[in-house]
């Protein structure tokens, strides 16, 4: 940095002394070779191969087997119970969760503390206890009925015959996936600037409108990929409800294989396979809802997996022909 | 750059601001110690005063974002953020009788009455996922004054008048800081203040964009709005003020028009202040 200029100037001049007589902007760039990389490509690609080799041919995967099951009524089903619960569960638990932040953000100290509890013993309760718990709550409470608390009932339903197994299902998932939900939203709602609520205020726009389409929406970009991250450890969780007699996916799969004691491999490949399937589709979600959130936040909205294909290919063809020119 | 005020739809009648006796602590330290206050209708006040010195908070308390632990404000006549206990419907400034006797008001009232109140934030505080028109849009919409369509036309208009007529469809992230501060006046402007409320417009622009905003806000003083301005922008200061303010400590130091507090400026404060950053 302490050299004089002319010094800079001397360096940049050298090499078209001594190099070809073509002049120096004209040279092409020959990028750096990186064999280290290409190694590691190799060895990576090589694993690879191994593996889905071994998937494809190894007969203790019974891929027959798995053709199989994968489309049995049985297993869809149990699929179909999987998307009821995941679906009921999701819904009740960001509608709770919501509740829940909005609790944990009052200014009442009492709403915070019930809020806070509330969060903090379904989150430290395991979710299969949350289950079991409900499972047998008929036996705790005999009927619940809505009235005055601690006053006269104005109706009440029989204990055993409302938990039904889906409704138990339903609602331990639910109030565990709240517990979480309300701190992805709270979080949301904490990463807006303080300046938007100051400017929604100070515009004297009405408070709903302020939460809903000034705040919310900004939440949301946040809430989002947190949520989705949440929403995919639910699918998953639901495999628990098999343990409160409830033949979801992984059910079916778990009965199927204690008739068929010879299946159990390829039966939980047929899981595994329906579980990527619908982590997939809700990533693919994710990604046009994220997208649609990012409007004004981002200066150029992330392209679609399409159009980046396509950007990719021109590159490529582009990138040939200039090798090929020089 | 912008049409003349004439041309300009016609805006609510300028407005009296009278701040009476605010003072302000944050915890134990004071931040305002009785400020009294009165602008008058169609009247360009330009606050001065070193960071710290309050005048900030003395315009958020205008406009009731922070509430005055002693004092009052009103504008037009109307209390902000209070009533009078007991007395109904009685207007006009209390008397000593009704000290210590206010009530806060709704939050929703106080949401109305900020309506009457334009405010433009140093950092612009646009809303990002809306576009230029929206932002503009948003308050006259939400608030049921101006059907949507009537507020967007309302919204286009007055993005003409601060020079953005091209800009309707642009996000705020697009647009320069000169840009976004404009969009954010009109955006205060939709409402049809009374008064309009500036801090520190400028401090958050390149110096080549500052022009183009101060420009505007002359373009409002000529048209006769009440302007209260927070600025270190003394040169503008002179130009554009009825009444220059200085204030520091959380007390006005001085006031009165800016050929007497801005040329012989009495108190050895404002003089030192004045030296610093001419």
């Amino acid at each position: 940095m302490s050299e004089p200029p002319g010094a800079a100037v001397a360096l940049a001049e050298a090499p078209s002394t001594d190099g070809p007589s073509k002049p120096l902007r004209a040279q092409r760039v020959v990028p750096l070779r990186r064999p280290g990389r290409w190694i590691v490509t190799a060895v990576v690609l090589v694993l690879v191969a191994q593996f889905a080799h071994g998937l494809a041919t190894n007969p203790f995967y019974q891929w027959d087997r798995w053709s199989y099951w994968f489309l049995r009524p049985s297993i869809l089903d149990g699929l179909l119970i999987t998307l009821e619960v995941t679906a009921y569960s999701a819904v009740l638990g960001l509608a709770g969760g919501i509740v829940l932040a909005l609790g944990r953000l009052s200014r009442s100290p009492v709403l915070r503390a019930v809020s806070w509890t509330y969060i903090w013993a379904l989150r430290s309760i395991p979710l299969i206890v949350v289950l079991l718990f409900l499972y047998n709550v008929s036996a705790l409470y005999e009927t619940l009925s809505v009235g005055i608390p601690f006053g006269p009932a104005f109706f009440s339903f029989d204990g055993s015959r409302l938990a039904t197994d889906m409704a138990v299902a339903v609602v331990g998932l639910s109030l565990n996936e709240a517990a979480y939900a309300a701190e992805v939203v709270r979080g949301g709602i904490l990463s807006v600037d303080q300046g938007q609520h100051e400017a929604a205020a100070a515009l004297g726009l009405p408070k709903r409108y302020q939460f809903r389409r000034i705040v919310l929406p900004q939440a949301l970009r946040s809430i989002v990929p947190n949520y989705v991250n949440q929403l995919i450890g639910l699918i998953k969780a639901t495999s628990l409800v098999f343990y409160v007699s409830l033949l979801d996916l992984f059910g079916s799969a778990q009965t199927m294989g204690s008739t068929y004691p010879g299946d159990i491999v390829p039966l939980l490949l047929v899981v595994t396979v329906w579980y990527l399937i619908l982590t997939s589709v809700v990533s693919v979600i994710q990604f046009y809802v994220e997208r649609h959130y990012a409007r004004g936040a981002t200066r150029e909205l992330p392209p679609t997996p399409l159009r980046r294909l396509r950007t990719g290919v021109t590159e490529l063809r582009a990138r040939i022909r200039r090798e090929a020119a020089v | 750059m912008t049409a003349t005020p004439r041309e300009a739809p016609a805006d609510a009648p300028a407005a009296t601001v009278e701040v009476h006796d605010v003072h302000k602590w944050y915890g134990t330290h004071l931040v305002l110690g009785g400020i009294d206050l009165t602008v008058r209708p169609g009247e360009v006040t330009v606050v001065l005063g070193p960071s710290g010195s309050g005048k900030s908070t003395l315009l958020r308390i205008i406009n009731h974002l922070e509430k005055p632990d002693i004092g009052h404000v009103s504008v037009n006549g109307e209390l902000i953020g209070v009533k009078r206990r007991g007395g109904r419907r009685r207007t006009g400034v209390p008397t000593a009788e009704d000290r210590g006797r206010l009530k806060e008001l709704s939050e929703r009232t106080i949401l109305t009455q900020r309506g009457r109140i334009g405010f433009v934030f140093q950092n612009f505080h646009l809303f990002p996922h809306l576009t230029a028109l929206e932002n503009v849009a948003a308050a006259p919409a939400a608030t049921g004054r101006l059907g949507k369509a009537e507020a967007r036309e309302l919204a286009r208009e007055l993005l003409g008048r601060v020079g953005l007529a091209d800009k309707a469809g642009a996000y705020p992230r697009r647009l320069s800081g000169g840009q976004q501060q404009r969009v954010a006046i009109a955006r205060a402007l939709a409402l049809r203040p009374g008064v309009i409320l500036f801090d520190e417009p400028t401090s958050a622009l390149d110096p080549e964009l500052v022009g183009e905003v101060l420009a505007v806000i002359k373009d409002l003083a000529a048209g006769g709005t009440t302007l209260v301005i927070v600025t270190h922008e003394i040169g503008f200061a002179r130009e554009i003020a009825d009444r220059v303010v200085f204030l520091d400590g959380g007390r006005i130091v001085e006031q009165g028009p800016p050929s007497e507090v801005l040329d012989r400026p009495r108190h050895e404060r404002t003089r030192d202040f004045l030296s610093k950053v001419l």
